[in-house]
C-alpha cells in the first residue's frame, strides 16, 4: 500500500510542476509573438516574475520525493536518460538567468538578446520534457540490473533499439510544445490587457485546434505503441475518469475563450493538463519505467521503492510540509493576483 | 572505467565548487540583510532600508545563481551516481526531499515577496519575508549537510540482503552529531564570506570616497558580524569537527596533517609538503605535541599515522587534501587576526579613515571564497575512498552505463556555461555596486 501512495504522491507533485511551471514555460514560448515592443514584454515577464522559481520548486520537491521513495528508479532513470537530462539542465539554466538577466541593463541589445534565450529555451525545454514522457510511456532497454543507457536517437523508430528521440516521442514532444502553448496564452490572456491580450486569445484559438487534433493522433498512437495502456484501463474502468477530466478540460477551454471568461479558461487547461497526465500514469500503472525488451524487466513501484520504514517515515514530515508548501504557494499567488501592474518606474 | 570514475567525480566536484561560490554568499547575506532590516524596524532610520535594498539587488543576481547551479546538484546523484543513489536513496534521499519541501518553497515564495512586494506587505511583512529567505536557506544549508554528514559518518541504517542500505532510525540521520558540527562550521564560514563581501565593498566606496555614508554602515555591519564569525569558525566548530574526524575517521586526520608514522606527543606541520613515496613530510615546519594536544586536548596522547591503515584505506589524493586542509586553516587565522584589529578600529572609531585596513578588507575579499572551497575539499577528499564512509567505496558507486567520453562531453559543457554565468554574474554585481546604493534604481522584470 505505501509504495501506492508514493507514486500517487510523486505523480501528483510533477503533476503540480507541469500545470505550474507549464504556464512560465508557455509564456516563454508565446513571448517573443504576442510581447512586441518593451511594455508588453515586461508584462511577460512581470506575470511570471514571482512565481516562475516556487513553480520550479516543485520539480526538485517531485524529485526529492522520487529519489527516497524509489531510489532504484531515480537511479536507472536518471543515468540512462543522462544526455537528455543533461540538455535539459543546460535549457533551465539558460532560462532561468534570461529571466532574471534581463532587466538589469536596458539597452536595445541586451533585452532582446535575453528575449530570444527566454523563448528559445522555454520551447526546448516543452518539447524535451514532452519526449520524456513518451519515452515512459514507449518504454526503454531495461537489463537485468534494472539499467539502460539510451542514446538521443538511432533510427528514428521506437523499436527493441531505440533512442530518446524517435517519431513517437518527437510526436510527444510537438504535442506537449503545442500543450504548454495553449496553456502560456491562456496565462497571458488571465493576466494582461490590451493589445497583447488579443494577441494571446488569437495564438490560444489556433493552438487550440492543433491541440485538439493531436490529442486524438497522440492518444491513439499510444495505444498501440503501449499495450498496457489498454489492459490498465480494461481492468479499472473507473481510470476513464482521468480522461474525462481532461476531455472536459479540452472542451472548458474552447467554451470559455468564446466566452471571454479568462480565469476559467486557464483553470480549464489545467485541468486538461492533469487529466492527461493522470491517464498516463493511470494507464502505465504498477510500472513507474516499463521495459520494452522484457516487460518482466519493467521497474515497477514494488521493485524499485525503498524499504517500508522509510516510506512510513517519509509520509510523517511530508504531511506537514506539503501543506506547508501549499500554504506559501497558495498565498504568492493572492499576493499577485489580478492583472499585471507596471511600476511607472524601472525598467 | 577507471578514467570514467576520474571524471564522473571531476563532474561532481566542479559543478557543486562552482555552486558553493553563490551559495555561501547567499547564506551570508540573507542573515546580513535580515540584521539591516531589523535595524530599519527597530531604529526606523531609512538608511538601513536603503542598505537593505542595495544587497537585496546583489543578493537576487547571486541567488538566481545559486538556483540554476543547484537543480544539476540534485541531478547528478541519479545521472553520474547511480550506484549509490540506489544503494543509498533511500536514505539521504529522506534530507533531499525535506530540503525540497521544507526550505526551497519557503525561500523561493518568500524572496519573490521580498523583491517585489515591499509596497503591497507593509513594513512588518516585508520584514517577515526577509526573515522567511533567511530560514529558508539556513534550513536548506542543514538538511544538505546532513546528508553530507551521513556519508561522512552514517548512522541509523542496516545493511539489507543485496547490499541495500536501509534507514533504520530516522532521527539518527536528522540528529547526526557530525551535521551539528560540520553545520555550525560551515555556516560560520559562510557568515565570513558574506561580512568580507559587504566590508570590502564598504571599504572600496570609502577609498573612493564615494557612498560614504553607506560604506560605513557596511564596514561597521561587516566587521562587526564578520569579527563573530571568523572566530566561531575555529572555536568552537572548527575545533569539535577536528575531534569528530580524529574519531571516526582517523586515517582522514593522518592525512590532512601527513603525520605518516604513529606516535606520542604528535607534531602540527605548519608548513610541508607530503611526499607519499618516502612516506614523509618534506621541509616540515612542526610544533611538537600540539596536533595530540588538538586532537585528545593531551600533549602527550597517541595519535594514529598513516602507516597505522592499510594502505587501500587512505584517501587517494593525500598531497591536495593536506593543501586543502592547511590553506583553509591559514586563511582562517588570518581572517581572525584581520577581523579583530578592524573590529579594535572601529571600536576605537578610526577604522574608516584608516587606510591600511580598508585596503586590507578590499583585497581580502575573494579569500572566504578560497577557504569555503578548500574546507569542502578538505572534507570530500578526506572521505576518499569511500563515498559512504566505510560502507561503500566511490568506485562502487558511479553510473555503470555513463561512458567517460559522454561524462567528459557534459562536463566539459558545464565548463563552459559556467564561465559564461560567471562572467555576467560578475559584471552584473559590479554594476550595481558601481551605481552604489543611494542611486534611485529600480529592479525588475
Amino acid at each position: 500500500m505505501l509504495p501506492v501512495i508514493w507514486f500517487c504522491i510523486v505523480a501528483v507533485m510533477i503533476a503540480m510542476y507541469v500545470v505550474l511551471d507549464g504556464f512560465d514555460l508557455g509564456a516563454g514560448i508565446v513571448h517573443l509573438g504576442v510581447a512586441r515592443n518593451e511594455e508588453e514584454r515586461r508584462m511577460v515577464l512581470r506575470s511570471i516574475g514571482p512565481v516562475w522559481d516556487g513553480n520550479e520548486v516543485w520539480l526538485l520537491a517531485g524529485g526529492g520525493a522520487l529519489y527516497f521513495a524509489f531510489p532504484a528508479l531515480y537511479a536507472s532513470s536518471f543515468s540512462g536518460f543522462y544526455l537528455p537530462l543533461m540538455i535539459v539542465l543546460w535549457l533551465l539554466i539558460l532560462r532561468g538567468i534570461s529571466v532574471e538577466f534581463r532587466g538589469h541593463i536596458d539597452n536595445r541589445v541586451w533585452k532582446p538578446l535575453w528575449d530570444v534565450v527566454f523563448c528559445f529555451s522555454s520551447a526546448l525545454l516543452a518539447i524535451f520534457f514532452g519526449a520524456a514522457l513518451g519515452n515512459v510511456v514507449r518504454g526503454v532497454p531495461l537489463d537485468a540490473s534494472g539499467d539502460f543507457f539510451l542514446p538521443l536517437w538511432t533510427n528514428f523508430q521506437p523499436g527493441p533499439q531505440p533512442g530518446i528521440l524517435d517519431w513517437y516521442t518527437i510526436l510527444t514532444g510537438v504535442f506537449a510544445f503545442l500543450t504548454l502553448t495553449l496553456h502560456g496564452a491562456l496565462w497571458v490572456n488571465l493576466k494582461t490587457e490590451g493589445a497583447i491580450q488579443a494577441r494571446a486569445q488569437a495564438v490560444a484559438r489556433v493552438a487550440w485546434m492543433a491541440v485538439a487534433a493531436l490529442t486524438v493522433i497522440v492518444t491513439i498512437v499510444s495505444f498501440q505503441i503501449q499495450p498496457h495502456l489498454a489492459t490498465s484501463f480494461a481492468n479499472l474502468p473507473i481510470g476513464y475518469i482521468f480522461p474525462a477530466l481532461a476531455l472536459a478540460g479540452l472542451a472548458g477551454m474552447f467554451i470559455f475563450l468564446r466566452q471571454g471568461a479568462e480565469a476559467k479558461a486557464f483553470y480549464a487547461s489545467c485541468a486538461y493538463i492533469l487529466g492527461m497526465l493522470t491517464s498516463v500514469v493511470f494507464g502505465v500503472f504498477p510500472n513507474v519505467l516499463p521495459a520494452n525488451s522484457d516487460p518482466a524487466l519493467s521497474l515497477t513501484i514494488h521493485n524499485a521503492s525503498a524499504p517500508e520504514y522509510g516510506l512510513r517515515i517519509g509520509l510523517m514530515w511530508f504531511t506537514p510540509g506539503i501543506i506547508l508548501a501549499a500554504t506559501y504557494t497558495i498565498f504568492l499567488y493572492r499576493k499577485f493576483a489580478g492583472k499585471v501592474q507596471l511600476d511607472a518606474a524601472g525598467h | 572505467m577507471e578514467s570514467a570514475l576520474a571524471i564522473h567525480r571531476l563532474h561532481f566536484a566542479f559543478t557543486i565548487t562552482f555552486h558553493y561560490i553563490f551559495v555561501q554568499l547567499t547564506l551570508g547575506l540573507a542573515l546580513l540583510i535580515f540584521i539591516l532590516k531589523t535595524m530599519a524596524l527597530k531604529t526606523g532610520d531609512e538608511r538601513y532600508n536603503n542598505a537593505a535594498r542595495f544587497w537585496a539587488k546583489i543578493f537576487a543576481i547571486n541567488f538566481a545563481l545559486g538556483v540554476v547551479t543547484g537543480i544539476p546538484m540534485e541531478f547528478q546523484f541519479g545521472t553520474n551516481w547511480s550506484r549509490f543513489s540506489k544503494a543509498a536513496g533511500g536514505v539521504i534521499g529522506h534530507t533531499l526531499g525535506m530540503e525540497g519541501l521544507y526550505s526551497f518553497f519557503l525561500e523561493s515564495s518568500f524572496l519573490g515577496l521580498f523583491l517585489f512586494g515591499e509596497k503591497i506587505l507593509g513594513r512588518i511583512g516585508h520584514w517577515l519575508s526577509g526573515a522567511a529567505v533567511w530560514i529558508g536557506s539556513w534550513l536548506s544549508a542543514y538538511l544538505i549537510v546532513a546528508t553530507n554528514a551521513w556519508m561522512q559518518r552514517p548512522t541509523g541504517y542496516t545493511l539489507g540482503p543485496d547490499g541495500q542500505i536501509l534507514l533504520s532510525n530516522w532521527w539518527a540521520l536528522v540528529f547526526n552529531e557530525w551535521a551539528f558540527w560540520q553545520y555550525l562550521h560551515t555556516l560560520a564560514g559562510a557568515v565570513v564570506t558574506g561580512t568580507f563581501v559587504m566590508a570590502g565593498v564598504g571599504a572600496f566606496y570609502l577609498l573612493l570616497k564615494k557612498q560614504e555614508e553607506m560604506g560605513r554602515l557596511f564596514v561597521r555591519l561587516g566587521v562587526t558580524v564578520g569579527f563573530i564569525a571568523a572566530v566561531l569558525v575555529a572555536f568552537p566548530t572548527g575545533d569539535q569537527q577536528g575531534m569528530l574526524v580524529a574519531k571516526h575517521q582517523p586515517v582522514t586526520l593522518a592525512a590532512m596533517e601527513g603525520h605518516f608514522e604513529t606516535g606520542e606527543r604528535a607534531p602540527l606541520a605548519i608548513l610541508g609538503q607530503p611526499d607519499i613515496e618516502q612516506r614523509r613530510l618534506d621541509n616540515p615546519l612542526l610544533l611538537p605535541g600540539v596536533l595530540s594536544f588538538i586532537t585528545h586536548k593531551r600533549w602527550d596522547a597517541e595519535v594514529k599515522g598513516l602507516d597505522a591503515f592499510p594502505r587501500e584505506d587512505w584517501p587517494d589524493n593525500i598531497p591536495l587534501l593536506y593543501y586543502g586542509f592547511h590553506i583553509m586553516v591559514g586563511l582562517g587565522t588570518i581572517f581572525i587576526a584581520v577581523m579583530a584589529l578592524s573590529a579594535l578600529q572601529l571600536w576605537r572609531g578610526k577604522l574608516y579613515t584608516f587606510k591600511p585596513l580598508l585596503w586590507a578588507l578590499l583585497i581580502l575579499m575573494p579569500l572566504p571564497y578560497v577557504a569555503n572551497t578548500a574546507g569542502w575539499m578538505t572534507t570530500e577528499l578526506g572521505r576518499q575512498p569511500w563515498v559512504i564512509y566505510g560502507l561503500m567505496r566511490t568506485v562502487e558507486g558511479s553510473s555503470p552505463h555513463v561512458s567517460s567520453g559522454n561524462a567528459l562531453f557534459t562536463l566539459l559543457g558545464f565548463m563552459g556555461i559556467y564561465s559564461l554565468l560567471f562572467m555576467l554574474g560578475l559584471f552584473m554585481i559590479w554594476r550595481e555596486i558601481e551605481k552604489g546604493p543611494s542611486a534611485e534604481t529600480h529592479t525588475g522584470y
